[in-house]
């Protein structure tokens, strides 16, 4: 077992308790942590055909925007934690692709957020925090 | 794509000419002598029929074309269909490239540009001149069809112009020139200097004007006629939210309201069909018979053929070189994989959705036959088949679903009006690329075009311009002749690319990720 523990992470009051949570944990393990952020995609949404030409390009600024404003500061952050942090940014959706980070990654567990709000949308569509407690690879911990 | 339904359209439009202003009158009837005049020479070229005989040289053309690049490939579409299909569902896309424009997108998009009035009116003028018979010419024409669209769509791919930013452009401008210049072949600047001419009066007329006045000739069919430039100038405001404003939340709903229509206008017609489960055998009878006889039909066998040839290469739009540049975006190492994808788009364009509307209007008796000989009685002209209602065109089709729906007249006006719309928004699209092409891209060049193409949305809604329109279809049909011309240098290119392909495919070089 590799000691690394996924975070689902979007700079949210809940994800941050997440992560600090398991470099907690990681602290007292000895193992690494892995900051996944997910842009929501699907490969079965509609485009105009402007947006077609300009896909690469704006997936370009999405990237380099998550790493500046998300990533960057977070791991500097964390850089005197005394943790090893690697992060990942990825596209697609975003419970499915969390799994399948843990799965790429060899990670021995996931931790993410919820912001404990039982709203109707969550209630019909389901949250990332219930779909992952149901299909995530590895043990989940969902911090609240 | 639009031809056919143009004295639909002129009649539509003469009705809103009544109501309309004086000035815009005198401001028509001005464009229209001028037009008339000036370009009746080139109108009449590309629509004149073969010496002797009614069969427009243009349909011979594309039918042509898409006859040898059925056989040049060897049969591709039926051989790479299932292929098609996994690429589509995305079985083939590196999970790493998600957030780049998938195949699915770019299809999506295509369709949308394709799909239209083409596929509800239009098929109701074939089969209404041409009986049931001109179903089955219309589904050959759209099966070889697929080929035409696979060969231009992956030279679109191909030869497409990625720019530092990460932008890219394609289609036929670029192949025309990259791809003659590659084989040496000199003139490819010519052909498509000609076919970026062609492509912005297509995109100003039948993928404009054209699309803006069947729109307006539906909302006035169902809420009562009024004048036409009030129509037009509401389509142009959104228009130009759109395309000048960059609003992209009307464009989103649009993106995802139009396949929604599109689904639910085929299974409202596989609803009727079922309801109707004992007269299909019947109908296609129908349509074996008149494909081989006419039935009656005012030309025989021959006018039912040339009815659904016509039909099916104006609705897909397969050869004339559109599709190429709106799949150009897609995210591949691979060109021929877009090709493949491409090659649905005339299936389900044609063979599905147009073969529904014809199915429905033979299902629900919407032609009159002679009971005793089975024949199609025509009207007085001696041209179109009796309707039950004298109906012709949209209003056919709209009769024919609400004989089985009453409501449905509703849902297909805002199918008509959503259709023009997305149509009106691909062909801003693929008239700016031409434009760009020619005049170098620059942001004040690119609003001129966005500004003349919105004023073009009004005149199209508020006028009859019968000869403008006629124009402008000839221009969309004359892009075909340049891009099929150069097909024919560069499919040696395509073939190339399909052998390494499937050579790489079979020894599993090329895997699926999902």
């Amino acid at each position: 077992m590799s000691g690394k523990i996924v975070v689902g992470y979007d700079g949210s009051e809940a994800s941050n308790r997440a992560l600090d949570f398991a470099v907690e944990r990681a602290k007292s393990q000895g193992g690494s942590v892995m900051i996944a952020h997910v842009l929501e995609w699907s490969a079965y949404s509609f485009l105009t055909p402007t947006e077609l030409e300009e896909r690469h390009k704006r997936r370009n600024e999405e990237l380099a925007r998550a790493k500046e404003a998300l990533m960057d500061p977070t791991v500097a952050r964390l850089a005197d934690s005394g943790v090893a942090v690697e992060t990942s940014i990825k596209y697609g959706h975003i419970a499915n692709t969390l799994a399948n980070i843990c799965k790429e990654s060899d990670a021995s567990q996931i931790v993410i957020g919820r912001d404990g709000e039982t709203s109707l949308g969550s209630r019909v569509f389901g949250s990332v925090a219930s779909t992952l407690a149901q299909a995530a690879p590895v043990p989940c911990t969902i911090v609240p | 794509m639009f031809r056919n339904l143009t004295y639909t359209a002129s009649a539509a439009a003469g009705l809103a000419m009544t109501s309309a202003p004086a000035m815009a009158q005198t401001l028509d009837e001005k464009v229209n002598e001028m037009f008339a005049n000036s370009t009746g020479w080139f109108v009449n070229f590309i629509f004149s029929p073969f010496p002797g005989t009614t069969f427009p040289w243009i349909v011979m053309w594309l039918v042509v074309a898409a006859t040898v690049f059925t056989i040049y490939f060897g049969f591709i579409q039926f051989r790479a269909f299932a292929h098609s299909i996994s690429l589509v569902k995305g079985d083939y896309s590196d999970p790493n490239d998600a957030g780049e424009v998938s195949h699915f997108q770019a299809l999506a998009t295509a369709l949308s540009g394709t799909v239209g009035l083409g596929n509800i009116a239009g098929v109701a003028v074939a089969v209404g001149i041409g009986g049931p018979g001109a179903t089955f010419w219309m589904i050959l024409a759209g099966l070889m069809g697929m080929a035409s669209k696979f060969t231009e769509c992956t030279l679109g791919v191909k030869y497409r112009n990625e720019y530092e930013d990460g932008t890219v452009s394609g289609g036929p401008m670029y192949y025309l020139t990259k791809g003659f210049a590659e084989r040496g072949v000199p003139g490819g600047k010519i052909l498509a200097v000609m076919f970026s001419i062609f492509c912005i009066l297509g995109a100003f007329g039948g993928g404009n004007m054209f699309q803006a006045n069947q729109a307006h000739a539906q909302i006035s069919g169902v809420v009562g006629d009024y004048p036409g430039w009030i129509t037009g100038i509401v389509f142009a405001c959104v228009v130009f939210a759109v395309i000048v404003g960059g609003l992209k939340s009307i464009a989103k709903v649009t993106e995802k309201v139009v396949p929604f229509m599109g689904v639910m206008y085929v299974l409202a017609a596989l609803v009727i069909l079922l309801m109707n489960a004992d007269k299909i055998g019947w109908a296609f009878g129908q349509i074996f018979n008149g494909a081989f006889t006419g039935a009656g039909v005012a030309g025989g066998m021959v006018g039912a053929l040339i009815q659904g040839f016509k039909r099916a290469a104006f609705s897909n739009e397969a050869g004339v070189g559109s599709a190429a540049i709106a799949h150009s975006a897609v995210r591949t190492k691979e060109p021929i994989t877009e090709g493949f994808v491409s090659l649905l788009e005339p299936f389900i364009d044609t063979v599905v959705i147009c073969t529904m509307t014809a199915l429905v209007i033979i299902i629900t008796g919407q032609l009159i036959q002679d009971p005793n000989t089975g024949l199609y009685l025509l009207d007085e002209g001696g041209a179109t088949i009796q309707t039950i209602d004298g109906n012709k065109g949209v209003a056919l089709t709209s009769a024919a679903f609400s004989s089985a729906f009453g409501w449905f007249k509703y849902v297909l006006a805002i199918a008509v009006i959503l259709f023009a719309f997305s149509t009106m928004i691909s062909w801003s699209y693929y008239g700016l690329k031409a434009w760009t092409y020619l005049f170098g891209e620059g942001h004040t060049k690119e609003l001129v075009f966005k500004i003349i193409f919105c004023v073009f949305v009004v005149i199209g809604a508020a006028a009859n311009l019968g000869p403008v329109i006629d124009f402008s279809d000839a221009a969309i049909f004359a892009m075909a002749v340049v891009n099929i011309f150069g097909l024919y240098f560069l499919m040696p290119i395509v073939k190339a690319e399909l052998e390494s392909y499937m050579s790489r495919l079979k020894s599993g070089e090329i895997k699926k990720y999902a």
